[in-house]
C-alpha cells in the first residue's frame, strides 16, 4: 500500500494574523500543520499498518516556513516527506495549486505507484473543500471525498460520506483521491522518538522544474481570482454582559423582545 | 448578462436559500433557474417566476447525479450561456461547482456573503479565518461561479412576476470512476433547517445531555436546534445538528449559545451571526468575546424564566 498524504502549513487560527497584497502572511513560528491533515495522515497511517507493508509520502506545496507540516506528518509516523516549493507559486488559486500537487504526485507515482491520494476535508484556514476534488480532476483519479469511513479492499476503495440529506457509500477503484473528515479517525500524538527521527529526517524539495510545471500556468497571473481587499472584521460594538443573581433570564428576554427578536 | 442559479428542492419544494440566490441574482443580471432532478411542479415554477426566473431549465437527472462529476455535466449543459452561475455553498455544491469549473474555465468563489458587478466583473465578500476577516475577491475568469450562504441575501420577490419557460435540457451523462452503492436519506427534523434558520439555539456539554429547554426556546423564537462538536460526540444529538468548521456554518439573525464554551472551531462556525447571545456558567469563556449579550449563569435557570417573559409579553 503506497500511500501519498498531502498536507498544507496553515497559520494558528488562535493568534493574529493578516493580509498583505492580497496573501496571508505567516511568521515561522505561527502555525503548522493544518489540523484537519492530521485525520489524513492517521487514515494512511492505519491502512498502511492494517495491510503489514506500504509507504505514506506526506507532501506540502508552499514557501520554506511550509516545511513545518511534512516535520509534523513525520512525527506522526510518515516515511518521506516532500515539498515542493518555488516563488512562482505563489498566489495560486485552487487550481493553480492543484495543478502542482498532481503533477507531484505523478513523479512519486512514476517511481513506483500509488494507491491513494488522501487529503484533509478543508484546510481551517480557508475552509473552501475544492482541492481534493481539483486533484481528482486534474489527475484523472477516482474522486472520493468528504469520508468519514474509509476501506480498501481488491483494487477498490469504498466510503461513507455523511450529506445533510443522505448517507452515501460511493466505490471507486484505485488509485483514487479521498479526503477524510474529522470523523473518520482520532489522529494519535507523535511519540518522542519520532519526534526526533522527524527532526533529522531528509525532505526532498522541488521546484516547477523539478515537476515540469511551466511557471506560467500557475501562481497569482494563472489565477481566476484576485483578492481585492481584507480587512479584520471589527469587534461588536455596545456588548453587553451581566451576571445572573435571579434576574438574568427576564434580562436576556428584555434583551430580546427590545431588539425585535423575540 | 445571463445569471444561472442552480435551484435546491426537497419533495419538490424550493428551499428559501435558492429563493435568495435568485434575488441576489437579480442584481447581476437575467436569472434563469437550473433544476437537476424530476420536472418541478406548476407551484414550484410559479415561484421561481415570482422571484424573478425567466426560464426553468429542468435536467432530469437521477441519483446518479449525487456524484459530482455527472452532477457539473448537467449544469455545464444547462448553462452554456450564462456569465456567472451563482449555487448555495453547501459542501456537495461546492465540489459540483469545481468540476464545472474545471470544464469551462470558470473563477470560483464559494462561501461568499454577497456579491455584485464592478465594472463588468463578479466582486464577492466572504469571511475567512474563523470569521475573523472579511475578504472581497475578484472574479477574472470570463465565467464566474459564486457559491453564496445561506442567510446571506435578503428574499424579495422580484418587482412584476414573470411567468418563465420551462425548457427540457438534454444530458448525456459522462461515464465516472465513482459508483453510488448506497444512499441512505437521513430524516430532516421538523420545521426549519439548521443553515437556513433565521434563528439557531444551540446546547454543548453545559446542557449535560438535555436538550429539552433548547428545544422549547427554539421553538419559541421560530428557530433551529444547534449543538457543539462536543455534543454529538456525545451521542446526546444527531451530527446534523453540529455548528462549526467542520459541521455547519450558520449565520441566522439570531444565535443563541447555551452550554458553550466558544472553542475557535466553533466560533468559525456561528461568528458571522446577526446578534449573538451566551449562556455560561463561566464568566471567562470564550463564547462571551464574540456575544453582544452575555448572561454569566446556568442554562437550566436563564432559559425557563427567558422563556416565560418573552410568552408573557407576547400574550400582551
Ligand atoms: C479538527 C477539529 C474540528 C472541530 N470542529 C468543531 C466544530 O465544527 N464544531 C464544534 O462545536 N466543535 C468542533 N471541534 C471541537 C471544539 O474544539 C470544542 O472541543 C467543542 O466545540 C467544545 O464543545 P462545548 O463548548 O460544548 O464543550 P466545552 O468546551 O466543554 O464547554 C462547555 C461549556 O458549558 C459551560 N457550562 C457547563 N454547565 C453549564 C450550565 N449549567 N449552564 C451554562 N453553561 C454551562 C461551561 O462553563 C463550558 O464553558 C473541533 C475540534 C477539532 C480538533
Amino acid at each position: 500500500m503506497r500511500i501519498l498524504v498531502t498536507v498544507k502549513h496553515t497559520p494558528d487560527l488562535q493568534s493574529n494574523r493578516s493580509f498583505t497584497e492580497g496573501t496571508v502572511t505567516r511568521t515561522a513560528e505561527d502555525g503548522s500543520m493544518n489540523e484537519l491533515d492530521e485525520n489524513a495522515v492517521e487514515a494512511a497511517l492505519q491502512l498502511v499498518e492494517a495491510a503489514g507493508e506500504g509507504e505514506v509520502y506526506a507532501l506540502t506545496v508552499g514557501g520554506p516556513d511550509a516545511v513545518a507540516a511534512v516535520r509534523k506528518a513525520l512525527q506522526l509516523g510518515a516515511h518521506h516527506a516532500i515539498h515542493v516549493s518555488d516563488a512562482a507559486i505563489a498566489g495560486s488559486d485552487v487550481f493553480g495549486t492543484a495543478k502542482v500537487i498532481a503533477a507531484a504526485v505523478r513523479k512519486v507515482h512514476d517511481e513506483a505507484p500509488l494507491d491513494l491520494v488522501i487529503t484533509g476535508m478543508a484546510a481551517l484556514d480557508g475552509l473552501t473543500s475544492m482541492l481534493p476534488t481539483a486533484l481528482a480532476a486534474e489527475l484523472d483519479w477516482s474522486q472520493l471525498t468528504l469520508a468519514s469511513g474509509l476501506t480498501v479492499a481488491d483494487g477498490e476503495a469504498t466510503i461513507v460520506r455523511h450529506l445533510p440529506d443522505a448517507r452515501e457509500t460511493v466505490s471507486a477503484p484505485l488509485p483514487a483521491v479521498v479526503s477524510v473528515t474529522d470523523e473518520a479517525n482520532k489522529p494519535r500524538y507523535p511519540n518522542f522518538k519520532l519526534i526526533m527521527a522527524a527532526r533529522k529526517a531528509e525532505v526532498a524539495t522541488w521546484s516547477l522544474a523539478d515537476l515540469g510545471v511551466d511557471a506560467s500556468a500557475v501562481g497569482a497571473g494563472a489565477a481566476r481570482t484576485t483578492v481585492v481587499d481584507a480587512s479584520e472584521r471589527p469587534p461588536r460594538e455596545n456588548r453587553v454582559k451581566i451576571t445572573d443573581t435571579g434576574e438574568g433570564g427576564n434580562a436576556l428576554a428584555d434583551f430580546l423582545i427590545e431588539k425585535g427578536l423575540a | 448578462m445571463s445569471v444561472a442559479v442552480l435551484i435546491e428542492h426537497r419533495e419538490g419544494h424550493v428551499s428559501r436559500p435558492s429563493l435568495e440566490a435568485l434575488t441576489l441574482a437579480r442584481t447581476l443580471g437575467e436569472p434563469v433557474a437550473v433544476w437537476l432532478g424530476d420536472a418541478p411542479t406548476a407551484d414550484a415554477v410559479a415561484q421561481l417566476g415570482e422571484y424573478g426566473a425567466t426560464e426553468v431549465r429542468v435536467a432530469a437527472v437521477g441519483a446518479d447525479a449525487r456524484l459530482p462529476a455527472k452532477a457539473a455535466a448537467a449544469v455545464a449543459a444547462a448553462t452554456e450561456d450564462a456569465t456567472v452561475v451563482v449555487v448555495i455553498s453547501t459542501f456537495a455544491n461546492k465540489e459540483i461547482v469545481t468540476r464545472l469549473a474545471v470544464l469551462t474555465g470558470a473563477g470560483v468563489v464559494v462561501d461568499a456573503a454577497g456579491a455584485e458587478l464592478v465594472e463588468g466583473k463578479v466582486e464577492t465578500t466572504q469571511t475567512v479565518f474563523a470569521a475573523t476577516w472579511n475578504v472581497r475577491t475578484r472574479i477574472d475568469a470570463e465565467r464566474a461561479i459564486v457559491g453564496v450562504r445561506p442567510n446571506t441575501t435578503q428574499a424579495s420577490p422580484a418587482a412584476s412576476p414573470v411567468e418563465p419557460n420551462v425548457v427540457d435540457i438534454a444530458v448525456e451523462l459522462p461515464e465516472t470512476r465513482e459508483t453510488v452503492v448506497s444512499v441512505e436519506p437521513i430524516p430532516q427534523a421538523d420545521g426549519v433547517a439548521l443553515d437556513e434558520a433565521p434563528v439557531v439555539v444551540s446546547g454543548g456539554r453545559g446542557t449535560g445531555g438535555d436538550y429539552s429547554l433548547i428545544q422549547d426556546f427554539a421553538e419559541l423564537l421560530g428557530g433551529a436546534v444547534g449543538a457543539s462538536r462536543d455534543a454529538t460526540d456525545e451521542g446526546w444529538i444527531s451530527h446534523e445538528h453540529m455548528v462549526g468548521q467542520t459541521g455547519t456554518t450558520v449565520t441566522p439573525a439570531l444565535y443563541v449559545a447555551c452550554g458553550i464554551s466558544g472553542a475557535v472551531h466553533h466560533r468559525g462556525g456561528m461568528q458571522a451571526s446577526g446578534t449573538i447571545v451566551a449562556i455560561n456558567m463561566d464568566p471567562d469563556a470564550p463564547i462571551f468575546e464574540i456575544s453582544d449579550f452575555g448572561v454569566v449563569g446556568s442554562l437550566f435557570d436563564v432559559i425557563p424564566q427567558a422563556i416565560e417573559r418573552i410568552a408573557a409579553h407576547r400574550a400582551g
